[in-house]
């Protein structure tokens, strides 16, 4: 009876979390404070695919598909046209599609998979974007990354910077449940 | 013809945009009238899809490719969709985020299209 009762309060717990921004509780990370009345349960991987998390897996999908079809068409009919330029929107095209894995999937290894891909991502784009701008010629054709992504409503240059700020918040939501709770689970009184 | 229903295609995607994005603003899932919403946009993609393969048939050709073209054709009609099925994953104003997103991609997609296709036709 009490057990059904905790589970089912923690089940709510975690779901309720992922759709709210709590900002309060991350600041007082207090192990004493945070597992107050309602424990939290570790069990609960970070889930880092909804709520805010869940337009990012949208955006990212859908460039996915934008950068790998457009560079597999590239690849395929004109390599040699700009060979550095094609190459470019596939490895672009990759990231994206590990990013857009990794938020489906969650998890903290998932999660940390994406922040080094959003940090490749945002180097990728700032680097790309700096070239374009310093020197129209640099690259032979445009790449989704090309003037910081101005041709995609810029949204590749918005997409890492916002996923590095969600995966950090996610993280820190996540903190007290990891830190509040591996032992209390095996002393339970029963 | 083509032209008619690019612009047609895209006022509807704007609109959604604007509406489900005003949802979200709201903190308010996508309802059942929004999914109504979603359905008028699909159909006007899809109507877009049938108008372009039939033009196709006919002899006329995009100016800038016919892979490039029918890639951002079927894209076209399978934005919103997708957009309706997760935002039916995600029961929070973030699901209407998502929808909205869609409607201004849809219309950055009719734009491209219409550079594709280009203004050599009568």
């Amino acid at each position: 009876m009490a057990e059904d009762d905790a589970g089912d309060g923690s089940a709510n717990e975690t779901g309720d979390q992922a759709g709210k921004p709590i900002e309060e509780n991350d600041v007082t990370a207090d192990p004493s404070t945070a597992g107050g009345p309602e424990q939290r349960q570790p069990a609960a991987p970070v889930r880092i695919g909804t709520g805010p998390g869940r337009l990012l897996l949208w955006l990212y999908g859908i460039f996915t598909v934008a950068a790998l079809s457009r560079s597999i068409v590239q690849i395929s009919m004109k390599f040699h046209h700009a060979p550095l330029a094609y190459s470019l929107s596939a490895v672009a095209g990759v990231v994206y599609a590990v990013i857009l894995v990794a938020l489906s999937k969650g998890g903290e290894s998932a999660r940390r998979v994406a922040m080094v891909c959003c940090s490749i991502e945002l180097v990728g784009v700032v680097t790309v974007g700096t070239l374009t701008v310093v020197d129209s010629s640099a690259f032979a054709d445009s790449t989704v990354w090309s003037y910081y992504g101005a041709g995609y409503l810029l949204l590749p240059l918005a997409l890492p910077v916002t996923g590095l700020l969600w995966l950090r918040r996610a993280a820190r939501e996540a903190v007290p449940a990891a830190a509040g709770a591996p032992v209390p689970d095996a002393g339970r009184q029963d | 013809m083509v032209d008619a229903v690019i612009l047609t295609v895209s006022v509807t995607a704007l609109l959604l945009a604007a509406w489900c994005g005003y949802a979200a603003y709201r903190d308010s899932p996508t309802k059942d009238w929004h999914f109504i919403g979603m359905a008028v946009v699909t159909l006007a993609a899809l109507v877009q899809l049938v108008v372009a393969l039939v033009q196709l048939a006919r002899g006329e050709r995009p100016d800038h490719g016919m892979a490039v073209f029918l890639a951002y054709l079927i894209g076209a009609a399978c934005t919103v969709p997708a957009a309706a099925f997760m935002s039916l994953a995600e029961r929070t104003r973030w699901g209407s985020a998502i929808v909205a997103a869609g409607g201004v991609i849809l219309a950055v997609l009719e734009l491209r299209l219409h550079e594709i296709w280009g203004s050599g036709h009568g």
